[in-house]
């Protein structure tokens, strides 16, 4: 869809300027007048709201790390100072600790949209790819972030996250501890391993935009998927992205920004483990050592496995298992809306990551409250499930389902007949 | 480089392969300084031994100690620790190895291997799972148990039931009297 530009300069200077550095042509082309397909739902509103969550972690990541000082002795105390006496300080901190969940919940909607729609499958597979590499380099941002604090959580979780590395020592005896310490910069964390936290924190929300530049990119060359999952087969299929997608993504982002203000003006501690505002004890694990709720059903997955190198494969599995996705899935059509079995195992696979989400946040001998019901087959279960569902049920679903008869174009489907004739939008 | 396939390599492809090896003999050199950098500096390396006096520590207690930024339990055992721990066959454990930087790699995990003196465990009180610090003198052994994924140790630090593959390590360390001990 990545047609002709219609672009044409009218003053002499956007004209002395696009044929030296096209930058308005560009713009216009890929934010203007992409043409854009006319159904798209709500649920395509969290690319536009990734983006701009995005920017707020970096402006607040960038003022903070003004009065943040990355040292072992002085980390805790100047997070505090940060919140007590620099100004606004409690507002910029908030922010950039509950934008990183907002982050997360955002990627978590426009996962699932992707998957809802069949919006990996070709010709969008790199595409794909490259949010799932986005999604990966998130995580590795926010692990790094959450050490920085220096509380006890923050402690305890990089000492779990940098031992699964030890894991390596089952194979290759003595490789996985030499790795570890190769992280640490010694033989527990401690300041050395601070200071390169930080400083890869600060680094890694960069490459995020990069890889952003192509994730756009990359969507911009076969243009968007829908929620019908049908190729545009016209200009009565689309609409110009400005005003009609501008707007509807400016409409969504503004609920979003007033759901992220509530939590950060009126629960901004809601997220957070208390332990955290406790400093850093290397002699004193907490009892409890969890992650962030974002992470929580691939920690269950962890500690459903009592092997420990195969439980830290089974949790870099999972994510591993997202980039095959677009050939794992042998369907035709691309969107669930057609494809009556795919749906359901799609909405059982949503609840399956609630609920590992649920036992992540427990531990692996806790039981139910109130039922005496262990709780670790579940997460067994449900850690079986979410590879049962990439590896065994999509590629499977493809050869046995029926899928219900799609519309033959976009147009038919939103007006009732093909025939109707789209306003021509003006330039 | 448009040439066919079967034709005889020129001064010009020379050059190519000449400078490209060059390349990228020089970026692997240049490669392990900025990899090297991140493992432990020559700072850290120095606080490398501590010495430390066991007679106030009494039987049946446990202190903690650090060294090299992780916690050494010197643990005071019973007479009836000690006679469980050395009750157990090295066969029925999950991990047979000693662990124990003082003997070769393939000591077995016998009580006896596992320290100098048996009232006396000196180990790194580090579960071999993930790195969390083990809660002395709890879980179904009397020995340890780990708080994040609950892996279970014996009086003697080795491990008997959960995700830890192996015995807690022990540090090198040497008596410098009977009451002293060198850590390190």
């Amino acid at each position: 869809m990545a047609g002709q530009s219609t672009y044409v300069p009218k003053t002499g200077f956007t004209r002395w300027l696009d044929a030296r550095l096209p930058i308005l042509r560009f713009t216009n082309d890929t934010m203007m007048t992409f043409p854009t397909p006319r159904n798209l739902n709500f649920w395509y509103s969290f690319g536009g709201i990734l983006t701009f969550m995005l920017g707020i972690q970096i402006v607040t990541g960038i003022v903070l790390a003004m009065h943040y000082v990355p040292n072992a002795s002085m980390a805790f105390d100047s997070v505090e100072n940060i919140m007590r006496d620099v100004n606004y300080g409690w507002l910029l901190r908030y922010m950039h600790s509950n934008g990183a969940s907002f982050f997360f919940l955002a990627v978590y909607v426009h996962m699932f949209r992707g998957l809802y729609y069949g919006s990996y499958k070709a010709p969008r597979e790199v595409l794909w790819i490259l949010g799932v590499i986005i999604y990966v380099l998130m995580i590795a941002t926010a692990f790094l972030g959450y050490v920085l604090p220096w509380g006890q959580m923050s402690f305890w979780a990089a000492t779990v996250i940098t031992n699964l590395f030890t894991s390596i020592d089952q194979i290759l005896p003595h490789t996985g501890t030499a790795v570890t310490q190769w992280l640490w910069g010694g033989f527990a964390v401690g300041d050395p391993t601070l200071n390169r936290f930080f400083s890869l924190h600060y680094l890694l929300p960069f490459v995020i935009a990069g890889v952003v530049v192509l994730h756009i990119w990359a969507l911009h060359v076969p243009g968007n998927n829908n929620p019908l999952g049908i190729d545009v087969k016209g200009p009565q299929d689309t609409v110009p992205f400005h005003p009609y997608y501008t707007v509807k993504d400016l409409f969504y982002l503004s609920l979003f920004v007033i759901l992220f203000a509530i939590v950060v003006f009126y629960l901004p501690n809601a997220l957070v483990e208390p332990d955290n505002y406790v400093p850093a004890n290397p002699l004193v694990t907490p009892p409890e050592i969890v992650p962030e709720w974002y992470l929580l059903p691939f920690y269950a997955m962890l500690r459903s496995i009592p092997q420990k190198l195969i439980g830290v494969i089974v949790l870099f599995g999972a994510l591993a298992t997202l980039v095959f996705v677009p050939w794992l899935d042998t369907s035709k059509v691309r969107s669930m809306r057609f494809r009556p079995l795919a749906k359901q195992f799609f909405w059982a696979l949503l609840l399956d990551c609630v609920l590992l989400g649920y036992l992540g946040a427990h531990r692996p001998d806790a039981v139910f409250p109130g039922t005496g019901i262990p709780m670790l087959p579940f997460a067994r279960l449900g850690t079986a499930y979410y590879y049962a569902f990439f590896w065994v049920i999509l590629p499977l679903l493809g050869l046995i389902e029926t899928p219900r008869p799609v519309p033959a174009t976009i147009a038919t489907s939103v007006t009732g007949s093909g025939v109707e004739q789209v306003n021509a939008p003006a330039e | 480089m448009a040439s066919t396939a079967a034709a005889e390599p020129t001064r010009r492809d020379f050059i190519h392969v000449a400078t490209g090896a060059a390349g990228a003999v020089g970026l692997a050199l240049l490669a392990w300084p900025l990899i090297d950098q991140m493992n432990p500096s020559a700072s850290v390396l120095a606080l490398s031994s501590i010495e430390f006096d066991l007679s106030p520590v009494q039987e049946g207690q446990q202190v903690t100690v650090m060294w090299r930024g992780k916690p050494v339990f010197v643990r005071h055992r019973t007479a009836k620790e000690i006679a469980e721990a050395r009750s157990v066959p090295v066969s029925s454990l999950p991990d047979q190895l000693a662990r124990n930087a003082n003997l070769p790699d393939s000591a077995p995990a016998s009580d006896q291997d596992r320290m100098f003196k048996p009232e006396w465990l000196i180990m790194i009180g580090i579960c071999t799972h993930l790195g969390c610090i083990p809660l002395d003198h709890q879980g179904d052994y009397g020995g340890y148990l780990c708080p994040c994924h609950g892996s279970q140790y014996d009086t003697a630090g080795r491990i008997r039931k959960g995700p830890a593959p192996e015995n807690m390590y022990i540090p090198p360390y040497s008596y410098l009297s009977p009451t002293k001990v060198k850590i390190g």
